[in-house]
C-alpha cells in the first residue's frame, strides 16, 4: 500500500444514461501491483473499467493516472497515456489478420518490432497464426490476441476485463500464467474478474464490488479466506 | 452443387462422355424448340439450328469439366482441392503483371479506334470507375454507408460549371478547385454524422444528396436551376480542341498539323481519366498499407476497440469522407467537361444507387473488383440498348443472383497484408 499509486479513483459516480451504476467508488492501484476487482454480474465491474477510459464518462469524482487527472479526457487521449485495456468480449478485429490486429495496438500505427517480438515470445501462437484472420481463432486464442494487442502500446498499466470469460480451464490457466509473466516484466495489472478464485490467487490486493459500491478490500489471500467472499463468490460453504 | 463432388477427379474420357450425354440431352431439348418453325400454315424444319446449339453446349460442358478436372489435379499437388474458378484465379495471380500490362495497352489503344459513340461510353465508364473508387473508400474501407454520394459528384461538376461562369476557371484550375470543394462538403457532411452508424447514417446521407440536388435545381439566380449551366471544353495545356481557335490561341489540329476531328478532345479526356484513375489506384494501395488505411478498416470492424487503442475516430472518419468526396468531385469535373453542360437531372438518387451497386457488385473494399464492376455496369447497358426495356429487370436479376452466389462481390475483398511471411 505504500507504493506510489499509478491509478486512483476518488469517489467516482458513473451512470448509464439516467441509471446510476457506480456510487462513490474509490480505489488505488500501486505501481507494479496486481489488483483485482471481483463482483457478481451487474455489479458494475465492466462499467468501472470503461469509465476509466471515459466511456461512459464519470459524472462525479476523479480518476487519476500516474499523478495526472484523466477524468474528462476523451478515450483516445487516455489510451495514449500508457494505459491499455483488454475489453470485455475481447473485441478483436475479426476481418483483419492476427498480425494486423497486433499492429493496430501500437498506438500511432507504426510497427513496433521490439514490442511485437516480446508479445510473440509471450504467445508463440500469435506468431504462427500471424497471417490468419483473427475471427477464425478460438476463444482462448482471441483472448491471447486481445492481450497481445493491448500490450503493443507498451502500457504501464494494463486493464483486463474478464480474460477468463468463456474459456476452458486449461486455457484460463495459460492466460493467467501469461499475466504473471507480464507483471514480472514490470507492467501493473488491474484485473476485473468473475472467476474470483483464480483472480484472488494471482492478485496482491483485491476489491469486492456489489451494487456499484466497494464493500470489501484486502490482500488477495485475505479475501480468499474471507467467509463472506467464499460464500458469495467462490461457491464455498 | 452436388455435381461437383461427383465429377471431382474425372479423367478426360469421363469428361468427354459426360459432355456427349449433355449434348444428346441438349439436342433432344432444342430440336422441338428451335428445329421447327411455323411459316404460314406449314412447318419448316431448321435442323442445323439445334445441332449448332447442342454443339456449343457440348463444347461448353467439355471446357467446364476439363477445367475442373485439371483444377482437381493441381489441387492434389498443392494439397488442397480447387474448383475451376479457383484455378482461374490462381492463373490470374501468377500472370498478374503481364495481364495488367496487357490491359493497360488495350485501354491505351482502344480510344483511337472505337468511334465517337463508344468513346463517350468509355469516358463515362472511367468516370464511374473514379466515382466507385471514391465511394469504395467510404463504404468499402471505412464501412460508412453513404447513399448520397452523388452530392459530391454534383459539387464537382457544378464546381467546374459555376467556377467557369463566375470566376472564369479553366478546366485545369477547376480540377483541384472541384476536388477541394467536394472534400469540404464531405467533411461538412461528416461532422454531423460522426455519431451515426448503419441505417441512420444511410438516411442522413440520402437526405444530404437530395438537398444538394434540390438546391441546385431551385437556386435559379446562381445555378440556373433546371436550365443547367454550359461548361467549356478542356484545353490541351492551353491549346484548344475546337475547329477554330479563339483569338490569341491555337487549336490542336493546327498545332500538330493533322486534320480536324472532334474526337481528339474525347480521346484526350479518356487518356487523362486513365492517368487520374491510375494515380488514385496507387494512392489507395499505399493508403491501405499505411496507418490511416488500417484505421479505416479497424473502425469498420469495431469502433469501441479502436477508441480504447488510442485511435481518434473523428479524424479517421472525416478523412474517409473527405477523400471519398474529393474523388467524387474529380469525377464530377470530368463529367461536366465531357458533357459540356450540367443540370440537376444528372444527379438524382438513382445515380447514388448505381454507384453503390458498382461498389457492392465489385466487392466492398476490392479495388480491382470495383473497377471491373464499374466498366461492366456502364458498358453492358449500352451494349444491351436493344433490350432497353428489360434493362432494369436484367440489372435487378443480376444483383439478386450476385448476392446469392457471390455475396462478397465479383472479386471479394482481397485485403492488403502486411507480412506474407507470417502466413501459416
Amino acid at each position: 500500500m505504500n507504493r506510489p499509486a499509478i491509478l486512483e479513483l476518488r469517489g467516482v459516480d458513473v451512470a448509464h444514461g439516467r441509471t446510476p451504476v457506480l456510487h462513490g467508488v474509490s480505489l488505488t492501484v500501486g505501481r507494479g501491483e496486481i489488483v483485482t476487482l471481483i463482483g457478481a454480474n451487474g455489479a458494475g465491474k465492466s462499467t468501472l473499467l470503461m469509465a476509466i477510459f471515459g466511456l461512459p464518462s464519470v459524472s462525479r469524482g476523479e480518476v487519476w493516472f500516474d499523478g495526472q487527472p484523466i477524468t474528462r479526457l476523451p478515450t483516445h487521449r487516455v489510451a495514449r497515456l500508457g494505459l491499455a485495456q483488454v475489453p470485455e468480449g475481447r473485441r478483436i478485429f475479426p476481418g483483419m489478420t492476427v498480425l494486423e490486429n497486433l499492429v493496430m495496438g501500437s498506438m500511432v500505427g507504426e510497427k513496433d518490432e521490439a514490442a511485437l517480438a516480446r508479445i510473440h515470445a509471450l504467445f508463440p501462437l500469435l506468431r504462427e497464426r500471424g497471417g490468419q484472420r483473427a475471427g477464425t481463432l478460438s476463444g482462448g486464442e482471441q483472448q491471447m490476441l486481445a492481450i497481445g494487442r493491448a500490450l503493443m502500446s507498451r502500457p504501464r498499466l494494463l486493464l483486463l476485463d474478464e480474460p477468463s470469460l468463456g474459456l476452458a480451464p486449461l486455457m484460463i490457466r495459460r492466460i493467467f500464467q501469461a499475466l504473471r509473466e507480464i507483471v514480472a516484466e514490470g507492467t501493473t495489472l488491474f484485473l476485473v474478474e468473475q472467476n474470483a478464485n483464480q483472480a484472488l490467487r494471482l492478485a496482491d490486493r483485491g476489491y469486492v464490488l456489489a451494487n456499484g459500491r466497494i464493500v470489501l478490500e484486502g490482500s488477495g489471500l485475505a479475501l480468499l479466506a474471507d467467509p463472506e467472499v467464499r460464500r458469495a463468490y467462490l461457491g464455498g460453504h | 452443387m452436388t455435381e461437383r463432388s461427383v465429377s471431382g477427379g474425372q479423367s478426360v474420357g469421363a469428361v468427354l462422355r459426360e459432355s456427349l450425354i449433355t449434348g444428346v440431352v441438349a439436342l433432344l431439348l432444342f430440336a422441338p424448340l428451335t428445329g421447327v418453325s411455323l411459316s404460314g400454315y406449314t412447318l419448316e424444319g431448321h435442323w442445323q439450328r439445334p445441332v449448332w446449339l447442342a454443339g456449343w453446349v457440348v463444347l461448353g460442358r467439355f471446357a467446364f469439366g476439363w477445367l475442373r478436372a485439371r483444377g482437381h489435379l493441381v489441387g492434389r499437388l498443392s494439397g488442397r482441392p480447387k474448383a475451376g474458378s479457383a484455378l482461374l484465379a490462381s492463373w490470374i495471380e501468377a500472370h498478374r503483371t503481364f495481364l495488367l500490362l496487357a490491359l493497360c495497352v488495350v485501354a491505351l489503344i482502344l480510344p483511337w479506334f472505337i468511334g465517337k459513340y463508344w468513346l463517350n461510353v468509355a469516358i463515362l465508364a472511367w468516370i464511374y470507375v473514379l466515382l466507385a473508387l471514391g465511394l469504395n473508400i467510404v463504404v468499402g474501407l471505412a464501412g460508412l454507408l453513404d447513399l448520397g454520394f452523388v452530392a459530391f459528384y454534383a459539387v464537382g461538376a457544378y464546381g467546374y460549371a459555376l467556377g467557369f461562369k463566375y470566376l472564369d476557371l479553366s478546366f485545369w484550375a477547376a480540377l483541384p478547385f472541384g476536388a477541394l470543394l467536394a472534400a469540404c462538403f464531405g467533411v461538412m457532411l461528416g461532422f454531423p454524422v460522426l455519431r451515426m452508424h448503419g441505417d441512420y447514417l444511410a438516411i442522413v446521407t440520402l437526405g444530404f444528396g437530395e438537398i444538394i440536388r434540390l438546391v441546385l435545381n431551385n437556386w435559379m439566380d446562381f445555378t440556373g436551376g433546371p436550365n443547367g449551366v454550359r461548361v467549356p471544353f478542356p484545353s490541351f495545356f492551353g491549346i484548344e480542341f475546337g475547329r477554330k481557335a479563339q483569338p490569341g490561341h491555337v487549336t490542336v489540329h493546327e498545332y500538330f498539323q493533322v486534320p480536324f476531328s472532334n474526337e481528339y478532345r474525347d480521346i484526350f479526356l479518356y487518356l487523362l481519366l486513365m492517368i487520374v484513375v491510375g494515380g488514385l489506384v496507387f494512392v489507395i494501395r499505399r493508403l491501405r498499407r499505411m496507418p490511416l488505411g488500417r484505421n479505416w478498416e479497424a473502425l469498420r470492424e469495431d469502433e469501441i476497440a479502436c477508441r480504447s487503442l488510442g485511435i481518434q475516430p473523428v479524424t479517421v472518419k472525416l478523412s474517409a469522407f473527405g477523400l471519398g468526396a474529393m474523388t467524387g468531385g474529380v469525377g464530377g469535373v470530368f463529367f461536366a467537361a465531357s458533357q459540356g453542360f450540367v443540370n440537376p437531372t444528372s444527379f438524382t438518387f438513382m445515380e447514388s444507387a448505381h454507384i453503390l451497386a458498382i461498389v457492392i457488385l465489385g466487392g466492398m473494399g476490392s479495388t480491382a473488383g470495383v473497377i471491373a464492376a464499374a466498366v461492366i455496369l456502364t458498358v453492358l447497358p449500352e451494349a444491351l440498348r436493344d433490350f432497353a426495356e428489360y434493362r432494369g429487370l436484367l440489372f435487378g436479376c443480376a444483383m439478386v443472383l450476385m448476392m446469392v452466389w457471390r455475396p462478397r462481390g465479383l472479386m471479394g475483398a482481397r485485403r492488403a497484408r502486411f507480412d506474407r511471411s507470417g502466413v501459416a
